[in-house]
């Protein structure tokens, strides 16, 4: 009726205790003095009237409880002492509180800082207003991947399609900041005008590029980042009107993107310039490459599935208007997934993998508790039937246990967000490279949330078994027993959960040993050449002192000679694309023999523009025919070196030295055709994993361009990344207008092959070796209050001549026999789960034998080095103190 | 104390708070003269124990059907004076009415049961 009134009262009276119990106490005195003042005035004695009036009133203190208990506020009172008497209770036992708040808050701190991980990924929505409408649209390749789109499609479909509100296409640019003596090569993007209207996307300053903007001879216009500003001019806000020195282009600032803007197809993109959303005729032109992204906003009236039928329909339906080259024929349609899965796809596979993994480490860490609250109840019993004798109800002491788990979770959950923020730190820091939205992963109000309710279910879960046995178990015959008795039906309990503890970590472990060995396997391939001593560095030709491509091929002579000259490089080549950097520049061919390969019909190959000693300095291995050398020079004979494999394709059993071949834009000219005058290995170009593709060398200047961003590799006598200095004043020595960066080892482009694994692996394992400290911990528990459980009986027997080998023998197997069956368990959840790991593994097979009976001799060992202790213990019993015990 | 006394002392269960509104419509009373005029009023039928007088008081305050006031008692104390508010007001003629009501059916079924 007045909840304010009743809120107010009840606060007071739980705020102000004392105050109100001695109100209380008052009116039950002015009660008796009143009750006493009539039997006075009847003629009694002082004396008899107040003890007539006591006695007709009754207990003061029974009508106080009585008040006290009616109101709402009684219940949190009841509330605040039992987590009160719960505090007092754990602080005096301290290695068990220390031991159960560390278990909780590892696995609670554990599940937060994934979930932290998980959340922008595969959760929270995207920044935008109706984010789940904006799609991506891709290309199919030939065997059903998808690849990216070419601006003639792009230009098609904007023109045909009614399934977008709005369609842009992006594309990559890393234009050159030429400010004076700190040039640097930016992430940029070049965009139709309409791109940020996809993402409703406002600047912060200035404006968005206007719709005939970006048009062939037009002045250069960019829109910045406020990142970017922040960077580079530390985040000056005159930014909008300055012009921008990009690749020796003045590029005027005509905008500033907000921070909140979250460009999830380039999250690192400094800078943005508008591209006219037209395609020449001309199908050797960059327009009418794979390498376009579109991205789209469906309108109201459509959905994905809709968007993706209207796009095979147009595809199907090539129209005169829209002519099409044979590599973009849209003949299968287009690929529409949302932006999420484009984004979050790719890392998916691990993403669940460690989800899987880190409940399995909370479900340990709950059994390991409920252990220990197990254990303590049987410690318990004594005090807990005294209080049932002296009247507490089964359900007022299965409260009080339920507060006390709830309490201990809460220790552990407050810990746990310490925890969760250092191995949110850990988990940042072995991520891989492309993990998406990684700067939006943070502690925030949902993971704190996600926290307590993980706290919360903890423990309800891990306090409901002990409280259940302890406050509703047989009470009666506890007090007459001693305290020390044997435990039976509790023992069983407690090996129950020790065997899924061991189950469980069995699980982990089986996973972890399978990442494991395929991390073995991906790193133990061959990449096709030595990644030893060997360093590579990123230069771009910037700026209108490279214009004509002689000044670049002379800049790439002089500054191979002066990195030459630095002392400790044995040999160094430039190469327009580098292996397992990411690089991806494929081309068509032809070979003027193959019937069946004209105009590209046989696929695309990779094209390495290098210098002469390339092959040779990464040590990839020469098959027939030579290798480049002198006079192989920009205007002499055009040659070609392939790979095994494109030879073998290509030429099948015929010597292919000798052969002509043309390559991509060279084929819409007759006089282009390079003899092929070598056969190298095949080289790993996408990840250890992929297929090597087919490849083919060029000499740079024999090629229809000259590439602005060439790698330079070194090979290097000693360690290769202690010349890193030398080598950039060697090139800077030659031009200090060039721009270098991601200077990297071949090696740890290697190693980022395997990076999501390796991902996978270093948090898996992780977990898979706390999973195996909790189940060892909750072994050695049970072992050893198994023994002393049974501490007079091993003293009879010791005491009746047993031998001691014999008892300890019985211990150990006691530990063995619950490990193996854990492993009995463990093995058939395994069989389930690994089934989930499949998409991850390479190289072993997820029955991997090797693995299994690793982690079975390792469970195994486990088991025998908990239970030595307590064997001990159980060998060195004196049958006189067993006996007199109790 | 409930389990102690007498059986046919007890104020008949859900009909405490009726009472009190009653008696407290007539003027503002402490606790203990609460309980005096339901024995007076009832002749003795009705015996109040003061634990469940307190707590229904405590309930109708916070109900907001009584009003709590500090004032001297006759006896030169200060004790806690109860006064009806117009909410309590409403009550009591409610309460009253159902009491009515109830009582009327009771009567009219004993009634014929003779």
């Amino acid at each position: 009726m007045r909840p304010f009134r009743q809120i107010a009262r009840g606060l007071r009276s739980l705020l102000r205790a004392e105050r109100a119990d001695h109100d209380v106490s008052d009116e039950l005195e002015h009660f008796i003095e009143e009750a006493a003042r009539e039997y006075e005035a009847r003629g009694l004695s002082r004396t008899d009237a107040l003890r007539a009036a006591r006695q007709a009133v009754g207990s003061v203190t029974a009508a106080r409880e009585e008040v006290r208990s009616s109101g709402w506020e009684h219940s949190i009172d009841t509330l605040i002492g039992d987590v009160r008497h719960t505090l007092r209770w754990l602080r005096s036992r301290p290695a068990f509180t220390i031991s159960a708040t560390a278990t909780l808050a590892l696995g609670i701190g554990a599940s937060a800082a994934v979930f932290s991980a998980i959340n922008p990924i595969l959760l929270r929505p995207l920044p935008f207003p109706n984010a789940d409408r904006i799609v991506t649209v891709a290309d199919f390749t030939g065997n059903g991947g998808s690849m990216p789109v070419t601006l003639g499609s792009y230009v098609e479909l904007k023109s045909r399609s009614r399934s977008f509100d709005v369609l842009a296409a992006a594309d990559g640019w890393q234009p050159s900041l030429l400010a004076s003596g700190n040039p640097e090569r930016l992430v940029a993007q070049r965009v139709t005008p309409n791109y940020f209207e996809v993402f409703a996307a406002i600047p912060l300053t200035g404006r968005l590029f206007r719709a005939d903007e970006g048009r062939a001879g037009d002045a250069c216009v960019v829109i910045v980042a406020e990142s970017f500003v922040e960077r580079r001019f530390a985040g000056d806000r005159a930014m909008v009107g300055r012009s921008l020195n990009l690749n020796g282009n003045p590029c005027m600032v005509v905008g500033v993107m907000p921070r909140t803007f979250a460009n999830v197809l380039a999250p690192t993109a400094d800078l943005w310039t508008p591209m006219e959303p037209r395609a020449t005729a001309d199908f050797n032109s960059s327009a009418w490459g794979h390498h376009y992204t579109i991205v789209g906003r469906i309108g109201a009236h459509a959905s994905i599935e809709s968007a993706s039928r209207e796009l095979l329909a147009i595809g199907k339906a090539p129209i005169p208007q829209f002519a099409r080259p044979p590599w973009a024929s849209l003949r299968q349609g287009m690929l529409v997934r949302g932006v999420r899965d484009e984004i979050a796809g790719p890392v998916k596979p691990a993403l669940f993998a460690i989800i899987g993994a880190v409940f399995v480490l909370l479900a340990i860490a709950c059994v390991n508790v409920t252990n220990l609250l197990l254990a303590r109840g049987v410690q318990r019993r004594h005090e807990i039937s005294m209080r049932a004798a002296l009247g507490a109800s089964g359900g007022r002491l299965f409260r009080q246990l339920i507060t006390e788990s709830l309490v201990l979770a809460a220790g552990g959950g407050i810990l746990g967000v310490v925890v969760a923020e250092l191995a949110l730190r850990g988990l940042l820091a072995a991520s891989p490279p492309g993990l998406p939205r990684v700067d939006a992963i943070h502690l925030d109000g949902s993971v704190l949330l996600f926290a307590m309710v993980v706290t919360t279910l903890v423990g309800l879960a891990m306090g409901a078994l002990p409280a259940m046995n302890v406050a509703f178990g047989r009470q009666d015959s506890t007090l007459q027993r001693g305290t020390r008795t044997v435990a039976g039906g509790r023992g069983v309990m407690r090996s129950t959960l020790v065997i899924i503890e061991v189950a469980l970590a069995l699980v982990l472990l089986v996973n972890a040993g399978l990442l494991l060995r395929t991390v073995r396997s991906i790193l133990a391939v061959p990449p096709g050449f030595d990644s030893a001593h060997v360093i590579t560095l990123q230069i771009a030709e910037s700026g209108h002192a490279f214009d004509s491509s002689s000044a670049q091929l002379t800049f790439l002579q002089q500054a191979l000679d002066a990195v030459r000259r630095v002392p400790g490089v044995k040999s160094a080549a430039f190469t327009s694309q580098l292996p397992l950097s990411g690089d991806v520049d494929g081309y068509g061919f032809e070979a003027q023999s193959v019937a069946g390969s004209e105009g590209g019909a046989m696929g695309s190959a990779m094209r390495y523009s290098v210098s002469q000693d390339y092959i040779a300095t990464m040590g990839i291995p020469l098959r027939a025919g030579r290798l480049f050398d002198v006079n192989d020079r920009p205007n002499g004979a055009r040659s070609v070196v392939i790979s095994a494999t494109m030879a073998k394709n290509l030429f099948g059993s015929k010597n292919p030295i000798g052969e002509r071949m043309r390559f991509g834009p060279e084929m819409s000219d007759p006089n282009q055709w390079h003899t092929v005058v070598g056969v190298v290995g095949d080289v790993k170009q996408f990840t250890l994993v992929a297929d090597a593709p087919d490849a083919f060398y060029v000499v740079n200047g024999q090629w229809s361009w000259v590439d602005r961003v060439h790698t330079l590799v070194v090979r290097t006598s000693g360690d290769p990344t202690a010349l890193v200095p030398q080598l950039k004043q060697a090139v800077w020595s030659v031009s200090d207008q060039v721009p270098i960066q991601r200077i990297r080892t071949m090696d740890s482009f290697i190693a980022a092959s395997a990076g999501q694994r390796t991902f996978a692996l270093t948090v898996i394992k992780t977990f898979a070796i706390a999973a195996l400290l909790l189940a060892a911990v909750g072994l050695y528990g049970v072992i050893a209050g198994g023994v002393i459980e049974r501490f007079r009986e091993i003293g009879i027997r010791t005491a009746l001549g047993a031998a001691p080998t014999r008892i300890a023998g019985e211990v150990v197997g006691r530990a063995l026999s619950l490990t193996a069956i854990g492993v009995g368990v463990g093995l058939g959840v395994a069989a389930v789960t690994t089934r989930w790991l499949s998409s991850m593994l390479y190289g072993v097979s997820r029955v991997d034998p090797i693995t299994y009976v690793a982690v079975v001799a390792l469970l195994a060992l486990t088991a025998g080095v908990a239970a030595w202790s307590p064997a001990r213990r159980a060998v060195s019993v004196d049958p006189t103190v067993a006996l007199r015990v109790e | 104390m409930a389990k102690e006394s007498d059986p046919t002392t007890d104020v008949i269960q859900g009909t405490l708070e009726l009472l009190i509104l009653k008696t407290l419509s007539l003027e503002p009373l402490h606790g203990f003269g609460v309980a005096r005029r339901i024995e007076q009023i009832s002749r003795g039928v009705f015996k109040v124990n003061p634990g469940s007088l307190l707590t229904a008081l405590q309930r109708l305050e916070r109900a907001g059907a009584v009003d709590i006031e500090w004032r001297e008692s006759p006896n030169a104390r200060r004790a806690k004076y109860y006064s009806l508010t117009r909410i309590g007001r409403r009550q009591l003629d409610a309460e009253t009415d159902e009491w009515k009501r109830r009582s009327g059916a009771v009567a009219r079924l004993l009634a014929t049961q003779e």
